[in-house]
């Protein structure tokens, strides 16, 4: 497959690309860490009140002062917060008190489910429809396709949430509320993955898995809505220049059927950039959605940081932000290498 | 079934599907509270160390306590793990009876021994609350000889004799929470008391214990088999709602028992819903405006005055701040010894027009204040901005994150702060000692009170909180209370507004919650469901 032959032409190819990947992850990472960090030693709030409160006597809150560090030079905390980051140490969190590295471990999974969940959708309804409004361009599935797009981009997603509970949830009952399982669920299975659905459905807890579907039903489709919005107008205007190419019109010449022209060449040739467009969207959705978090009462990655932003837990807000960092490059990674599958010219 | 089209199937199955949903889910469990509260401020579950509200809320209904008091009324002190106690003549030592046969949760006998060790890892491991203790002089080196347990009694000796009420009434603070030695010395790592250990896990011999927490999520409670007065529910459930409108939809349908966080609109549309029913009671905390003395205009006495007459108190009360408050504006909260309950100020533009100009400011001046931007706090700062205005003072306000303003009222850099104090243990002194006394008004001072976060110098009120504390016979001590309360109120540089109300809208079948007086008596002890 691979241009310049050979077994010793691949190998190449593939050593520079993981080198290149790994330049690119640690440089990533530490400007992350250098920004973030010192945009939290900057803002006027003082992380020690997080620990102690604000009742603690003098001599508490010196001890907790020293115990951060805070008291040593600033580029010397930086220099080991990099030392420890590096052994994949990040610190406690004041808040929860936990290593941060088992808070996310704990926070991420619930975002996962929920994104993953969303952007699956997102692609499934979002792509097909944007296809059909590049199609039947001006026609009425067009103008619906894009009066859904504007509505999911422009109406604010927390009221969307409240209303959506309201209507499923408190009017006619078909989904279950707030949370990712009923309490009477929560203790009938043993958290592996973490996420619930996987997790309850390997150990055969369907009833706790049924209620599971239930709870991410809503926020899920959601997400869902939100990103097919962004899909199916980005899948609109990529479609709309394939099939305006000479191909297109040499594929319909050749007498092959619209179907097979639409679907096996047009839109194939349009995947390659929307691959991007739905790779970002899901780092998007990945990052946690907060304001579907707290709606939902979804204990995900998103709430987590932002709780902590709030509380000037800095050790637990450059973790997630590393995390949100390496999932950004995971995922250009991963656009990249399916350009490759797509796109023969970009193997050179 | 086999012409049908297999779309018709599919829609078929989902809406089985959906109704099996809704099939399963019944109400709560009968024997299982819900409460949907936010509980993210939680950092440890160690007595020790607990001083934020919900995990107070926790520790009240898990541990038990030396001492306790009446909750409908304060004044009404009683052994809870002592039986009995006296002091000895020179009022410096303080004897308890343990009562016999007590068991902790986890099966251990209860003994003076626990109560003493209890005590003194308090002390020792001198966290932020630790202090509540400390203030009878008991440091890190002489905890060991100070308490002691001999036989079925505890000795306590300190440093003065100070108030009996002073002493007993800390000894009901959660930092005096008696804790299972045995259990939490096999956990031990260190040398730290069990301290890593006890953060997270539970040593009590409360009503219910401590069977998970997880934070940002959940905090589950269960029925502790070895407590005297078993109680009527096996489980108590803490859920972290934090978004209040999905509070009110899951206590509306039945998911949740108690919803915690309502705000003044959903529970005004509650009031129709007659499966819902709401409670409330006074809570120790204040709202109040501090007036910082470093700011000239602020520094003059008429100007103060002033202020105090230009907030619209009960307009506040009664919107904005509507089932979450009520006008009081001494500093010692309804409930508290010597509380003075008469409220002496109300919009007044004239008298604070006369006020001002007696100050050279007749064309009043301008102002910033400090304002978190939560919707209570910057409703009732825009309220205060409208009456300012009627007499020409301009409030300009600058809005910001809790911590954020916290931060800069702490050192000293705000004109005026709004902010809600909470008393730390339900002793009068708790309070008088941050609004009335400042020991050191030096900006490198180590205390920081409120009246030094103002930079005001209290003169004598000083040295009569510290001698009330010493005061032996109560009703002399409540008369030295109420003359610090009148003296900060005629000329404090604290426009007190407000005292917290704590409501809680539960399903009516739900019974027998108490409501108590600060945040650790929010009792779930004796709850049951119909």
């Amino acid at each position: 497959m691979i241009r310049g032959g050979g077994h010793a032409g691949a190998l190449r190819f593939l050593l520079t690309k993981t080198v290149k990947f790994i330049l690119v992850l640690a440089t990533t990472l530490l400007g992350l860490i250098a920004v973030t960090f010192f945009i939290g030693r900057v803002v006027p709030i003082d992380p020690v009140l997080a620990i102690v409160g604000d009742r603690a006597p003098p001599h508490v809150y010196e001890r907790a002062r020293q115990e951060l560090g805070l008291d040593r030079p600033l580029a010397e905390q930086f220099v080991i917060y990099v030392k420890k980051a590096v052994t994949g140490d990040f610190g406690n969190s004041v808040l929860t008190t936990n290593p941060v590295m088992t808070d996310i471990m704990n926070t991420f999974p619930a975002t996962l489910e929920l994104a993953t969940l969303g952007t699956l959708i997102g692609v499934f309804v979002g792509v097909p429809l944007g296809v059909l409004a590049a199609v039947r361009r001006g026609s009425w599935i067009d103008q619906l396709v894009r009066l859904l797009g504007l509505v999911g981009y422009s109406v604010p997603i927390f009221w969307l949430g409240l209303m959506g509970l309201l209507l499923f949830y408190a009017k006619l009952g078909w989904v279950e509320g707030p949370g990712r399982l009923d309490v009477t669920y929560s203790y009938l299975y043993t958290p592996v993955t973490g996420v619930v659905l996987i997790d309850t459905l390997m150990q055969g807890q369907m009833d706790a898995f049924w209620n599971a579907v239930s709870h991410v039903a809503l926020p899920a489709c959601l997400l869902g809505y939100f990103s097919l919005a962004y899909i199916s107008r980005m899948t609109r205007s990529f479609m709309l220049n394939e099939l305006a190419q000479e191909y297109v019109i040499a594929a319909r010449v050749k007498g092959l059927s619209e179907i097979r022209v639409i679907w096996r060449h047009a839109l194939r040739n349009a995947a390659v950039p929307l691959v991007t467009v739905i790779a970002l969207s899901y780092a998007n959705l990945l990052e946690g959605s907060v304001l579907t978090e707290t709606v939902f009462a979804w204990p995900g990655l998103g709430q987590y940081i932002t709780n902590s932003l709030q509380n000037a837990d800095m050790n637990a807000v450059l973790g997630g932000t590393l995390i949100i960092g390496t999932v950004f490059v995971l995922l250009n990674l991963l656009s990249d290498l399916l350009y490759h599958l797509l796109d023969p010219r970009t193997r050179r | 079934m086999k012409h049908m089209p297999k779309f018709l199937m599919s829609a078929a199955m989902v809406v089985t599907m959906a109704t099996s949903f809704s099939a399963v889910q019944a109400a709560t469990p009968p024997d299982t509270l819900v409460q949907a509260w936010t509980i993210d401020d939680i950092i440890s579950l160690d007595p020790a160390e607990i001083f934020e509200f919900t995990a107070s809320e926790i520790a009240g209904n898990t541990y038990e306590r030396l001492i306790n008091y009446d909750y409908k009324d304060v004044s009404k002190i009683y052994g809870e793990v002592a039986e009995s106690w006296t002091v000895s003549p020179d009022g410096k030592t303080f004897t308890f009876k343990i009562r016999p046969n007590k068991k902790f949760a986890s099966g251990n006998p209860l003994t003076a021994e626990d109560v003493a060790f209890s005590l003194q890892r308090a002390v020792l491991l001198d966290k932020s609350p630790a202090f509540i203790l400390g203030q009878f002089g008991l440091t890190k080196d002489n905890v060991k000889d100070k308490i002691k347990a001999s036989g079925n009694d505890v000795t306590v000796e300190l440093d003065k004799a100070y108030a009996p009420t002073f002493v007993l009434y800390c000894m009901t603070s959660t930092v005096a929470s008696v804790v299972d030695k045995k259990l939490v010395m096999q956990n031990e790592k260190d040398g730290d008391l069990g301290y890593g250990w006890l953060k997270t896990h539970y040593a009590g011999s409360g009503p219910f214990s401590i069977r998970d927490w997880k934070a940002n999520e959940v905090v589950v409670l269960e029925r502790n088999p070895h407590f005297e007065k078993k109680t009527p529910l096996a489980r108590v459930i803490y859920r972290h709602i934090k978004e209040t409108a999905t509070q009110r939809l899951l206590l509306e349908k039945g998911d949740v028992d108690v919803a915690r966080n309502l705000n003044p609109e959903e529970l005004k549309a509650l009031s129709t819903n007659t499966d819902i029913k709401v409670a409330s009671g006074p809570k120790g905390g204040v709202w109040y405006l501090g007036l910082n003395q470093k700011n000239p205009n602020l520094a003059k006495p008429e100007v103060r005055q002033a202020l105090k007459y230009l907030v619209d108190y009960s307009a506040i009360a009664d919107t904005i701040m509507k089932n979450q408050a009520e006008v009081h504006q001494a500093f010692l909260p309804k409930g508290f010894l010597g509380a003075i309950n008469e409220n002496q100020y109300k919009l007044d533009v004239a008298k604070a027009k006369e006020l001002l100009a007696k100050a050279g400011l007749k064309d009043g001046f301008t102002v910033t204040m400090d304002t978190r931007s939560t919707a209570d706090t910057t409703g009732m700062a825009q309220a205060i901005q409208q009456t300012f205005a009627q007499a020409g003072v301009k409030l300009e306000i600058i809005p910001g994150d809790g911590k954020q303003t916290l931060t800069k009222y702490r050192a000293r850099q705000h004109d005026i702060y709004i902010g809600r104090w909470g008393p730390d243990y339900q002793d009068p002194n708790t309070n008088a000692d941050t609004f009335a006394a400042n020991d050191d008004n030096s900006d490198g001072a180590k205390a920081k009170p409120l009246a030094w976060r103002n930079a005001w110098d209290p003169g004598p009120l000083t040295t009569q909180t510290r001698a009330a504390v010493l005061e032996k016979d109560a009703e002399k001590r409540a008369a030295m209370y109420k003359d610090l309360q009148q003296a900060v109120l005629d000329n404090g540089p604290f426009v007190i507004m407000l005292q917290e109300i704590e409501v809680m809208a539960s399903r009516k079948n739900v019974d027998g919650i108490v409501i108590g007086p600060s945040f650790d008596t929010n009792s779930v002890a004796q709850a049951k469901k119909n």
